[in-house]
């Protein structure tokens, strides 16, 4: 038995490991066993994971450390975002067709997908539209038996205004499910690539529904992805080995881990020593060291982010375009890439990223330029303005350190006369606070996409049914409504390319924020891990990677 | 001393109600609500906002949301974390094995090298030696926890490479845990290495825990021994002719550790504060680790809860060291 797990696990990092002697003399026994043996050198790679997912039900949570976890490893959905890009494949659906209103989007399924097989559950047939029924009515019907188990929230199923949305989901024939809308919404298809979306097993629900042990479907997760989960200890990791059935064939690696560990720089010395190969969310301060590390190879890539700081339109003088787009002119925001972002950034003109499409090139950002800009608060009558900077009290992919940047623009604003006062509140407080319309003050905050398509940015940051809520600028302009409005209706995307970058005009002509940055997200890898690619989502994806 | 344990017992139960009641409103008296938290810039609309406070409970009146805590608490049951949803005390319970270990090893270590060095210093008071213990022990003392394991990791695990740099066990092992104490499964599951793996994990996590107690103890045994070394009843057997070793271990320190073993009961609480900073450098899957993110979650059942249990532990080691001061001191149970 030993001998088998040293040799199962001979490519291991931890092999060159502090108290390896003995594990090397193990593992040469092992391999003069091995040189009569017919088994293949399974691979494990391990994932230094900042933390403990919530669950492994994706629909449950929103933590992009849970959907790591589980649909990114252990689901598929019926459409899926290609690894590494913000462009939607299909998933356990072959083909799609939508109804010339909109309203109606048909699937049809991919056959022969094998569900996992694992110690609690063997299927006994394959994946198939009552899989795909199951899914989403669990999220959908308050009487679904389902619904309730294990608390019963849906976030991120409510959050994209699914129960508005959706009038039906009906099976057709076993390889074909409809879901009607009850309005037209071009994202649906991007919204179903999410990981809320992701599909279960109904017969390992009504499995563990007829034992009576409900919640332990939700624990133990059955999916058609290409790692099963084998086993999980809270806080300290998770298994999974490589589906065999995986209906994109068998992943390259037959093991993954998951080491959690919650910080930044143990996480660093763990990939430096071997212990682990992939990590997340590296510290700034640690970006230079692992540039020229010879272990490690840093990877990067804009995240599908923006950081923003955002005016309250409704109250004067932010009333005035001229006078916020004077304001913007005064940040210096070169200097906020290099202090607050560590040089991990890039200046943002757009409220979209560029990884998005339709991110408008043409666009003309208010560079910065204090002289004009305190002449074109005089030209306006603006003297002796006061007003406060909100500062977020956490650190976030788009923001790293609220404070500093709110200090710079502290600093940029009094030398166009303006005085600034900061003002921080808890993390649920501010949020609480922030979307009041008489709000005092320009609120600094951000976003990150859900699913790649621009409506998620444009529509729920800056559109007319936002105002009080998550339009933070409170900023409602018939122009630029009317363009996000059609978007949503019009399904050619090339037409859809065209309302946005027009959409993102009407923004800059306006200027209801300062638009600061797009953080540059890191990440290091081990020089043998091949393959991995990073996920504009934030996500950790480990279908297709390799070692050397 | 029946009566003196009757004393004692009693009153752990308004302790305990007293815990009840600070461990329930402590996280309801932190700004902010888990809903919110929960949501983040994506925002909730009133409508789900009063559907999740129906589902969690929290729509109810506090002392309604405090008497049924108390109700639940009696029948063992502490409630379901609403981030996880799984049951408080057993999201405890499957962290607590791993606290248990590091705690009593870093206590061990503490004791073992802080109780010498403190018998060592007053005996040889003024010396090099003395200097060196009480300079080393103020600086171990003054440590952050969290600098201290950092700093470690990057010389043994780093560039000694002597260490593990986290975790409980190389990931080259895997066995069903049977006991949760990762000594004991690794000698159960009978898979050479496994044993060698958890000791090299838990040496550095309990170096670091373990400093601040050594610090505490080492001072506070030279204090209590030199007090006690310059007793008549010391010169007397000194003048007795008995060895100094005899003086020294049996007469003098017998009477030192009195406040010493306080010390080391008041260090059980400090330990549970410590492990939290540590569990997280060392990736420790702790109670530690759980109880942070339950309090950045506002995660109010898990919070509640693992503070009661917490505090229990806390309460009922002071317990034990009360009792030990009757084994130690005759003339305390005799009171």
């Amino acid at each position: 038995m030993a001998i088998d797990i040293i040799y199962k696990h001979n490519n291991h990092p931890a092999m060159s490991q502090p108290g390896g002697s003995i594990m090397k003399a193990r593992l040469i026994a092992a391999a003069a066993i091995a040189l009569f043996a017919t088994t293949v050198q399974a691979k494990t790679l391990v994932f230094c994971s900042e933390g403990s997912p919530e669950g492994f039900t994706p629909s449950l949570y929103t933590a992009g450390t849970t959907f790591d976890a589980s649909s990114r490893q252990i689901y598929n959905k019926l459409v899926e975002f290609e690894i590494g890009a913000t462009q939607i494949i299909p998933g356990l659906a072959d083909s799609w067709e939508v109804s010339d209103d909109g309203l109606q989007y048909t699937f049809k399924l991919r056959k022969g997908v094998k569900f996992h097989s694992t110690k609690n559950f063997t299927p006994s047939r394959d994946f198939n539209a009552d899989d795909v029924l199951f899914s989403f009515e669990r999220q959908f019907s308050k009487s679904h038996p389902y619904h309730m188990v294990s608390g019963g929230n849906y976030e991120y199923f409510n959050g994209m205004s699914m129960p508005d949305l959706l009038k039906q989901v009906s099976k057709v024939d076993d390889y074909t499910v409809r879901f009607t809308l009850k309005r037209p919404e071009a994202p649906m298809i991007a919204n179903l690539a999410m990981d809320f979306a992701s599909i279960h097993s109904a017969e390992y629900a009504q499995k563990m529904a007829a034992a009576g042990t409900m919640d332990s479907f939700d624990q133990n997760p059955i999916g058609t992805g290409p790692f099963k989960m084998i086993a999980y200890q809270k806080d300290a990791f998770i298994r999974y080995k490589a589906h065999p059935e995986f209906f994109r064939g068998k992943a390259a690696i037959d093991d993954l881990v998951f080491a959690i560990t919650p910080d930044a720089s143990v996480r660093y010395q763990k990939l430096r020593a071997g212990e682990c190969h992939v990590m997340p969310y590296p510290n700034p301060a640690d970006i230079e060291a692992m540039r020229t590390d010879p272990k490690v190879n840093l990877m990067s890539q804009e995240g599908l982010n923006v950081g923003y700081l955002a005016y309250n339109v409704l109250v004067a003088p932010f009333d005035n375009p001229r006078v916020r787009k004077a304001l913007n002119k005064a940040i210096n925001k070169d200097a906020i890439i290099d202090a607050v972002f560590q040089g991990a950034g890039k200046v943002a003109k757009n409220p979209i990223p560029p990884t998005i499409w339709s991110y408008n090139e043409a666009t003309v950002d208010d560079g910065y330029d204090p002289a004009a800009a305190k002449a074109a608060l005089a030209a306006e009558g603006v003297e002796g303005l006061k007003m406060k900077v909100w500062a977020m009290p956490v650190q976030r992919p788009y923001n790293p350190n609220a404070r500093r940047m709110a200090e710079l623009i502290q600093a940029d604003f009094s030398k166009v006369g303006v005085e600034v006062e900061i003002v921080t509140y808890e993390w649920g407080e501010y949020l609480k606070r922030s979307k009041a319309k008489d709000r005092d003050g320009a609120v600094l905050l951000g976003w990150t996409g859900d699913n790649g398509d621009p409506d998620n940015f444009l529509a729920v940051l800056l559109g007319c049914d936002g105002v009080g809520g998550s339009n933070r600028a409170h900023w409602c302009h018939k122009p630029f409504e009317d363009l996000i409005q059609k978007a949503k209706l019009v399904s050619d995307p090339a037409e859809r390319i065209r309302l946005y970058e027009q959409a993102q005009i009407e923004f800059k002509k306006q200027a209801p924020w300062a638009t600061i940055a797009h953080s540059i997200v890191f990440k290091p890898v081990r020089k043998e891990v091949t393959g991995f690619k990073i996920d504009p989502f934030g996500g950790h994806s480990f279908y297709g990677v390799d070692l050397k | 001393m029946f009566k003196f344990l009757l004393t004692k017992l009693a009153m752990i139960v308004p302790t305990f109600i007293g815990v009840t009641i600070a461990s329930f409103a402590f996280i309801r008296l932190l700004p902010g609500d888990p809903i919110l938290l929960m949501a983040g810039e994506r925002g909730v609309t009133p409508e789900r906002r009063e559907e999740l406070e129906a589902i969690m409970g929290f729509d109810r009146l506090l002392w309604d949301q405090y008497f049924s805590f108390l109700g639940d608490l009696l029948q063992g049951d502490l409630g379901v974390s609403i981030v996880t949803k799984a049951p408080v005390l057993g999201e405890f319970l499957a962290r607590f094995p791993a606290t248990i270990e590091l705690s009593v090893i870093a206590i061990i270590f503490a004791i073992a090298i802080g109780l010498p060095a403190g018998v060592i210093a007053a005996v040889r008071r003024g010396t090099i030696f003395d200097h060196t213990v009480m300079g080393c022990s103020l600086t171990g003392y003054s440590m952050p926890i969290f600098w201290w394991g950092l700093l470690l990791i990057i010389f043994f695990s780093g560039i000694l490479e002597w260490t593990p740099v986290s975790g409980r066990i190389s990931f080259l092992f895997y066995f069903e845990p049977v006991t949760g104490f990762m000594l004991i499964d690794s000698l159960l599951a009978d898979q050479p290495g496994a044993f060698k793996s958890a000791v090299l994990h838990l040496i550095l996590p309990a170096v670091v825990l373990g400093t601040i107690p050594l610090a505490v103890i080492a001072r506070q045994t030279r204090s209590s021994m030199m007090e006690v070394l310059s007793e008549d009843y010391v010169r007397t057997a000194r003048a007795k002719g008995l060895s100094p070793l005899r003086v020294v271990g049996v007469h003098a320190l017998r009477n030192a550790l009195i406040t010493v073993v306080t010390v080391i009961g008041l260090q059980v609480g400090v330990l549970l504060a410590g492990a939290i900073l540590t569990e997280t450098i060392f990736a420790w899957p702790g109670i530690g680790k759980w109880m942070i993110d339950s309090i950045f979650r506002r995660d109010y059942p898990a919070v509640q809860g693992g503070l009661l249990l917490i505090a229990s532990i806390v309460m009922i080691v002071n317990l034990i060291v009360d009792l030990t001061y009757g084994l130690i001191n005759p003339s305390i149970r005799h009171e």
